[in-house]
């Protein structure tokens, strides 16, 4: 047995914690997340809940732990779907080469030119704020990554002797990159999904901050950071919440991700 | 006897930027039905080029490849992939010619994909375990994977990929090079034993012109693209015609050259 890498340990524990945060926010949170106690507005941590209250009396742990299911959710949900997407154009152009790869890799390079946020403000101003708009232009700004990623891992193993050994066995390109391409380039892809996923925990608290996230009164890391703004020297904790929570899940997803890489790439092993 | 292969006049020329690569130049060769051709050639004299344009992974610039008579580049895609069970390959590079993420069983199986009536199931499973057996492997090893195998073992697996369908020429591109000499001993040994069991005909590919010597009923020496000498393998071994064999013979390391103990006195 091999040991695991720390940056795997530490990133697994505290993409662990979070998610278990999530999904007992779904049924038990020390308050209700949207329930306002006028008395304790603005109190500090410990003088009413764990991380005190907000400026209408909020219970700020039950309004992180719920955030943690908003933020996940609408960041992993948005990466699966700009992976899946990305991960298709990327094999897709590497198994055709030519005039499609040329097509779909322009395209791609046109996607990823533009600022992420300016299309999310675009489609919020087309679709109205919420989590499918959050999704949705996530979701895209994904595709681009995944695309160039999944191309490039591809084209090393359509380079490989086992692949003409295929087709040789009368395969074609689609049964090939089934067979062969996907499952030798998955290890990357997943490492990729982990580090996105907290790039998009990221995207998401950025959109919120702008209103163009989930509606109120959804809990949501980003709105609480933008209502927190004007409180910032009397009630410091109101932005230290939910920044810390942001910063921790980006961390710790990049760090799974990152130990993931040092597991599955032998030759950062040996480096290690 | 028939002839299992033939190439006529095959050319196959690159383009690149200005002037163009003749990496095949006009070669034609004929291979009988369970005689094994050698082609030897130093890197770059289109050896790989030949096997590929063989094998249809390419297609040429000009000329044929007629597997048991007929053209392969004349034939549709589906005629074609029905003809492919009868020519497979062997490649150099045991560590990249086999996928690292599926079992023995089933890499050894995947030319079956070419035969709609190939057994499937336990029949599939017995077939792949004789077959395993027949190139000195166990049955067992059908579930483990190409990572727990030796270079010289996973060649006995990549040959045995290339023999489930009963193929009737083996191409093996420098199949021996990437092998210490006693395990290239030992391949060379299981080529000449599939060939005298199943009659199959082999087109050896080869840089090393000691392999030629060792199996080879016929050789043909390539230079730069173009054939420079064919005849049959004692012949042009001991009595070369062509400088440039002569040269090749020259060049092959033999024990006594390398070897410690005769090493000449400087």
């Amino acid at each position: 047995m091999r040991r695991l890498p720390l940056s795997l340990i530490i990133g697994g524990a505290i993409t662990a914690l979070l998610i278990g945060a999530a999904l007992l926010s779904r049924v038990w949170t020390p308050a209700d997340p949207t329930a306002m106690n006028v008395l304790n507005r603005l109190k500090g941590p410990g003088e009413a809940g764990l991380l005190g209250a907000d400026q209408i009396g909020r219970d700020v742990f039950s309004i992180v732990m719920a955030g943690a299911w908003t933020s996940l959710g609408v960041a992993f949900t948005a990466t699966i779907i700009g992976g899946a997407v990305g991960t298709l154009v990327g094999v897709t152009a590497a198994a055709r080469g030519g005039a499609i790869e040329r097509v779909l890799m322009a395209a791609n390079g046109v996607l990823f030119s533009f600022p992420p946020i300016l299309s999310a403000i675009l489609l919020g101003a087309l679709m109205g704020p919420g989590a499918l708009t959050s999704i949705t232009a996530i979701g895209i700004f994904m595709v681009p990554v995944f695309a160039r990623i999944s191309r490039a891992a591809a084209m090393q193993i359509w380079a490989r002797d086992f692949v003409q050994a295929a087709r040789m066995a009368g395969k074609g390109q689609a049964l090939i990159t089934v067979q062969h391409v996907i499952p030798n380039i998955q290890a990357q892809i997943i490492v990729q999904l982990a580090i996105q996923t907290g790039l998009g925990i990221l995207s998401e608290a950025g959109l919120s901050f702008l209103g163009m996230g989930v509606a109120p009164p959804t809990p949501s890391w980003g709105r609480m950071l933008a209502d927190a703004q004007t409180y910032i020297s009397a009630a410091p904790h109101l932005v230290l919440a939910p920044g810390l929570a942001i910063a921790v899940a980006v961390l710790g997803l990049n760090l799974l991700g990152d130990g993931l890489r040092d597991l599955t790439d032998p030759r950062r092993r040996q480096a290690s | 006897m028939a002839d299992i292969l033939q190439v006529k006049n095959l050319s196959r020329h690159f383009e690149l930027g200005q002037g163009v690569v003749r990496a095949l130049d006009d070669v034609s060769l004929t291979l009988r039905e369970g005689r094994i051709l050698g082609v030897v050639g130093e890197s770059g004299s289109g050896k790989s080029t030949l096997a590929k344009l063989v094998m249809a992974l390419d297609r040429p610039t000009s000329g044929q490849v007629l597997i048991d008579g007929r053209d392969l580049f004349a034939m549709t895609p589906r005629e074609l992939r029905r003809a492919r069970r009868h020519f497979q390959m062997v490649f150099q590079d045991p560590y990249g010619s086999l996928d690292p993420r599926q079992s023995v069983g089933r890499i050894v199986a995947e030319p079956l994909y070419l035969d709609p009536e190939a057994p499937r199931g336990a029949a599939r499973r017995r077939l792949v375990a004789d077959l395993l057996e027949d190139v000195g492997l166990a049955a067992a090893d059908a579930d483990r994977f190409p990572h727990e195998f030796s270079g010289g073992q996973r060649q006995r697996i990549a040959i045995a990929r290339a023999l489930i369908t009963r193929p009737r020429l083996l191409v093996a591109d420098e199949a021996t090079s990437a092998l210490d000499l006693t395990v290239q001993k030992q391949i060379l040994e299981l080529i000449l034993k599939l060939r005298d069991e199943h009659g199959i005909s082999v087109l050896f590919i080869t840089h090393n012109i000691g392999v030629v010597d060792e199996i080879c009923d016929e050789v043909a020496v390539m230079q730069d693209g173009r054939l420079v000498e064919t005849g049959p393998a004692r012949q042009v071994l001991d009595e070369p015609r062509q400088d440039y064999t002569r040269k090749l013979l020259a060049a092959e390391p033999t024990l006594n050259v390398i070897g410690r103990r005769n090493r000449a006195p400087v």
